[in-house]
């Protein structure tokens, strides 16, 4: 039996063992299992190299595993206190949903179906990764459009947005298409690298870490189509307001520091130097000195601390993984702070 | 009587339990699914798939229905595990057969690919013949038999049929996977046929062939077919891998719808209601022709 029908047919069965007495005392937030359990059980994807990825050593490192650590120091105060789930992309929701994981970070699109009661129920934290939708195809084979990609085949990951909004943008214009599904990217990349197909797609983030890996990185192209809008956004189970709200307000928490120059290297003297000025409102809210900030959420007061000096800000974050002297460099582009021409801000820690 | 009437009570008491047993399960399945919002309900199967498919036995288009889409990947499905019983059970024949021949080089031969086949996950066997040995196939082959015979790795025609490599793969790994498999219940088919049999065939001049065909294997059937069904059993449901080398079959088009609408129970339910049908079909086939054998062995 494959390992997704088990875990469907598990789903089934842990639904169908829960007694109605574990779900109807109505409101138990999992934040609270998380801290009494003291550890956080992260979903990632595993695979995917600047965001997730297994290293030589057997740990995890990335984007998204820092958001878990950064999550973990928040919600624990322990940025190790981490157990870190695997998943492929029809499985995250299914793990989520069945109470395997607390949470995902797991380069997950957000979007109204998967947001929406409706459909997969879930909640969204603001969204960590602003990325696009892209083809990849070999240099020598001189397509340039989607046009010229008439007819061919393509290489795609099912059970993700990418397979919908392929079809969409090629539906759209007209354009029939082969699609070559398979069932995780590093198929689709074998699948491509063969020449089953004329070109691959993914995420673009995804695209650029695929290719920094291959030996003839210079032979592969991404084309100039964008075919999505990718927000990436880490999330939790539907209707547990909060554990949402205290994700929220991590993410949110990883920006403010980037804006208020809160680095991982600073972060106690900026505590110091917030507990010595009354002055500085913004810097005491942030850190927890003033307006007792985690109380409301279920957190320590000074979550922020232990979360920036975990990870550092989203600026060190982003550098660590995705920067120019990184494995696997990306343009920050969209991911810059509001006030540098991108789209990351956050609202007041008022 | 005393004896029996307590038999029965025993047993309604335990069928009794189990029926409860179930109630209590089902009833807390859909009990948790209206909790978590999650109702159970198949009204997405009418509304539009809007996802393409690579290879279809039906007219198929994205702006089809769930449903026709699920339709479509169960005949794939269907197309592929049809195939494969018929190609594993000429291999696995065959290669039964030979583990018993006279001829030692046949003899070797067949226990190397049942040794072999066998120590190896069927998973691996497929990614090896679709990454391997398909994909690795030049992309222009120019065959000097034309489309009567040609390989590359976009497709593969024999006699003018074209097949996708990806079910090609399929093909080539249950077949060869399932057929060692079937070797060996053939073998222990064959075995179970007393020693003198053969030595009376041979004593009266039939060939090895021959006498295999006329005397040994309708005597051996009825030992083969019970252990025969249940790896055809196993190949239908072996066929879900399919998804690891991008065939299009139904879990690969399950797992696509329960993707885009988010649900998950309901698509596993139609999943394991088609494999369940799907096999309770093999399985009675299956029957029919054990009886129909084990009749004619009493009539003779």
């Amino acid at each position: 039996m494959q390992r997704r029908t088990f875990a469907g047919l598990l789903a089934v069965a842990s639904l169908m063992l829960q007694s109605c007495a574990t779900l109807g005392e109505g409101g138990a937030s999992r934040l609270g299992l998380i801290q009494q359990r003291q550890t956080l059980r992260c979903g990632i994807s595993g695979k995917i190299p600047g965001f997730s990825f297994l290293n030589a050593d057997g740990s995890y490192s990335g984007l998204d595993v820092d958001l878990c650590k950064a999550f973990a120091a928040a919600l624990i105060g322990d940025a190790q206190a981490i157990e870190y789930r695997p998943l492929t992309a029809p499985e995250r929701f299914t793990a989520l949903r069945t109470g395997e994981i607390d949470l995902l970070s797991r380069n997950t699109t957000f979007n109204l179906s998967r947001d929406a009661a409706g459909g997969n129920g879930v909640s969204f934290a603001p969204v960590m990764f602003h990325d696009g939708q892209g083809l990849m195809v070999k240099a020598s084979s001189g397509i340039q459009t989607l046009e010229d990609l008439r007819g061919q085949s393509i290489c795609v990951g099912s059970g993700t947005t990418t397979e919908q909004n392929l079809n969409d943008a090629f539906e759209s214009r007209g354009i029939a298409y082969q699609p070559i599904k398979y069932q995780d990217l590093n198929q689709v990349l074998a699948g491509y690298l063969q020449g089953r197909c004329a070109a691959m797609t993914s995420d673009r983030s995804q695209l650029a870490a695929a290719r920094s890996g291959f030996a003839d990185a210079k032979q592969h192209k991404i084309l100039d189509a964008v075919l999505s809008k990718e927000p990436l956004a880490p999330l939790s189970v539907g209707g547990d307001q909060r554990l949402a709200d205290a994700m929220r307000w991590v993410v949110y928490a990883l920006i403010t520091a980037e804006e208020l120059g809160i680095t991982q290297a600073n972060v106690r003297d900026k505590l110091a130097e917030a507990k010595a000025q009354p002055q500085l409102t913004h810097l005491r809210r942030l850190l927890g000195v003033a307006g007792r900030p985690g109380e409301k959420l279920g957190l320590p007061n000074d979550f922020v601390v232990h979360t920036i000096e975990a990870t550092g800000h989203y600026g060190e974050i982003y550098d660590r993984h995705l920067g120019p002297t990184s494995a696997v460099p990306i343009p920050r582009g969209m991911n810059q702070l509001y006030r540098d021409g991108g789209a990351m801000t956050a609202p007041p820690f008022q | 009587m005393k004896r029996s009437t307590k038999r029965v009570a025993l047993q309604a008491a335990v069928v009794l339990l189990l029926l409860t047993l179930l109630g209590v399960l089902v009833n807390n399945l859909a009990v948790n699914l209206i909790r978590t919002g999650l109702g159970l309900s198949f009204q997405w199967l009418s509304r539009p798939a809007g996802f393409a498919l690579a290879e279809a036995s039906l007219p198929y288009k994205p702006s089809d229905p769930y449903a026709w889409a699920l339709l479509v990947g169960w005949l794939n499905s269907l197309k592929v595990i049809g195939a494969g019983l018929v190609t594993a059970t000429l291999l696995g024949v065959l290669a039964g057969a030979a583990r018993r021949s006279i001829n030692p080089l046949l003899r070797g031969l067949a226990a190397l690919y049942v040794g072999l086949v066998r120590q190896i996950p069927l998973l691996l066997q497929l990614l090896f013949w679709y990454f391997v040995a398909l994909l690795g196939l030049p992309q222009q082959n120019p065959s000097p038999f034309g489309s009567l015979l040609s390989f590359t790795n976009q497709s593969i025609a024999v006699l003018g049929v074209h097949l996708s490599v990806e079910f090609t793969a399929v093909l080539l790994g249950l077949s060869v996977f399932t057929g060692a498999s079937i070797a060996e219940v053939v073998r222990g088919g064959l075995d179970a046929v007393p020693r003198g049999q053969w030595e009376a065939f041979r004593s009266l001049g039939l060939n090895e062939g021959m006498g295999l065909r006329r005397v040994v294997l309708p005597q051996a059937l009825p030992a083969i077919l019970p252990g025969l069904s249940s790896q055809y059993l196993n190949l239908a449901k072996n066929s879900t891998l399919a998804i690891a080398v991008g065939y299009a079959d139904l879990y690969a088009v399950s797992d696509t719808t329960i993707t885009q609408t988010g649900r998950a129970i309901e698509g596993f339910l139609l999943l394991l209601g088609s494999f369940l049908l799907l096999n309770l079909l093999i399985n009675g086939g299956m029957q029919l022709l054990n009886k129909a054998i084990i009749q004619r062995g009493q009539r003779s």
